[in-house]
């Protein structure tokens, strides 16, 4: 049977794991190799790395951690973060990553969901969306730009639609960050996340505010998401991986040991 | 021990070569034909379409080359898929070398394409299922599969039944990525490295 992934997302700033709470005030948790190994021995079934400076500061990044991780992984991993051309997704394949996800340049451009798809199949394109609860309208919105403070804002679409569109487009699965739970801790969004796997015909990845091995049990039971994403709790010791997975897997959930 | 990689340029050869790193053995990625036939073992890897993978091999005139040969090969994903004779994916002729055809899965529902790790079931006493069981967990990308047939080695289960391995003579195939499916996976790696005709 198909198991649920465990994700440990590593925020990545100048080659340093970093975290901060709602998208703010980060701070370095240590090395990337490292770090990336310890998650796939600890039992990690995927490590997701966003490179967050990258989006936001429309400069060119060095990459080149991304073959220092392939040569010590033996897990899928997927890349995010400033990948705004082919050419970009390309490069970060070649040194080893599984997947590319798109966030930012993709609601730039919607067109370049197609172009990725084209080149490197459905499999590899990951789209990452990040929705803010607006409490006034009752609406989850697209909100664009989110590495940066200073530049995040609001785009036009509605989670849902935007959703519909990037499947149109081609995107073979998608992580959506619940920004209002980021880095706080208090469990998935899991409305949200039942509203939109219900329109999701690809896999579903749930980020932000796992705070406690219940949260993942609910989100994975309730949203029947394929995977759960988390740093902070992860990073800081706050839960061990093989200790929520013998807890998923006493609570029913299709898990790899 | 000379293992070759056919640099078919997908996406994944880096992640191939590095998991046989780490088996202690320092693979030469090439697309010249002398390379190939000369290599004790041959892998081929693959991401993308059968199509383009299938339109490469020829572009760089291979094909004969990958049929040819006599010593032990083993195809990764599409690689494993374009060892069979046709794909659906694209509708193209492969490899022709393990008898079945590629098709869309058959996944009754299921959300495709088929990605994460997934158990096996039906493993066959052979040399490259050493060690294997069916609490073992893989991983899988993909939508299109190769149906059970008498050359599979190794059966997986999403939605219905479909050939996780097969083998036939000196050729061999997985579906799955066995460069990123842990220890379980480079367990398939090492078993081909000692594979015996």
């Amino acid at each position: 049977m198909l198991a649920k992934r465990l994700i440990p997302c590593l925020d990545v700033r100048d080659g340093k794991v970093v975290k901060g709470v709602q998208f703010r005030n980060h701070e370095i948790i240590g090395d990337i190799v490292p770090l990336a190994q310890r998650y796939a021995e600890a039992g990690a079934d995927e490590l997701v790395f966003y490179d967050i400076t990258a989006s936001s500061d429309g400069r060119v990044v060095d990459k080149s951690w991304v073959k220092r991780i392939a040569e010590v992984i033996d897990i899928p991993f997927c890349v995010a973060g400033g990948i705004k051309t082919v050419a970009d997704a390309g490069k970060i394949l070649e040194m080893g990553a599984d997947k590319i996800s798109v966030n930012s340049p993709a609601l730039s451009r919607p067109e370049l969901i197609n172009e990725l798809n084209h080149n490197f199949g459905q499999q590899c394109v990951v789209i990452g969306i990040d929705s803010f609860f607006d409490v006034a309208s009752g609406q989850y919105q697209v909100y664009q730009f989110t590495g940066d403070e200073s530049r995040t804002k609001k785009t036009q679409w509605l989670t849902r639609d935007w959703v519909a569109e990037v499947l149109s487009r081609g995107a073979g699965e998608i992580v959506l960050n619940c920004m209002n739970q980021d880095g706080v801790r208090q469990g998935y969004d899991i409305a949200q996340l039942k509203s939109i796997r219900d329109i999701c015909t690809v896999p579903l990845i749930a980020s932000g505010g796992a705070g406690t091995m219940q949260h993942f049990s609910d989100v994975f039971n309730q949203a029947d998401v394929d995977g759960a994403l988390a740093a902070s709790v992860f990073h800081k010791g706050i839960i061990e991986i093989a200790a929520l997975k013998a807890r998923l897997i006493a609570d029913g959930i299709s898990i790899r040991p | 021990m000379q293992l070759v990689i056919v640099d078919t340029g997908c996406a994944n050869i880096s992640s191939v070569y590095f998991a046989f790193k780490r088996l202690g053995v320092d693979a030469i990625i090439s697309r010249d034909a002398k390379v190939i036939k000369a290599a004790d073992k041959v892998l081929l890897p693959g991401v993308g379409t059968a199509h383009n993978a299938m339109a490469r091999l020829e572009q760089a005139e291979l094909i004969d080359t990958l049929q040819g040969l006599q010593q032990p090969l083993l195809g990764i994903c599409l690689g494993m898929q374009m060892l069979t004779s046709h794909s659906m994916e694209g509708d193209v002729g492969c490899l022709n070398l393990i008898p079945g055809e590629v098709l869309p899965m058959q996944s009754a529902g299921l959300r495709l394409p088929h990605m994460g790790w997934n158990t096996l079931h039906s493993i066959s006493e052979h040399p490259l299922m050493s060690g294997f069981s069916v609490t073992d967990y893989v991983y899988f990308v993909h939508s299109f599969a190769v149906a059970p047939g008498p050359h599979a080695l190794a059966l997986c289960h999403y939605g219905s039944d479909f050939a996780a391995v097969i083998g036939k003579d000196n050729v061999a195939g997985a579906q799955f990525h066995p460069e990123r499916s842990g220890k379980t996976g480079a367990r398939l790696l090492q078993n081909f490295l000692e594979w015996q005709l």
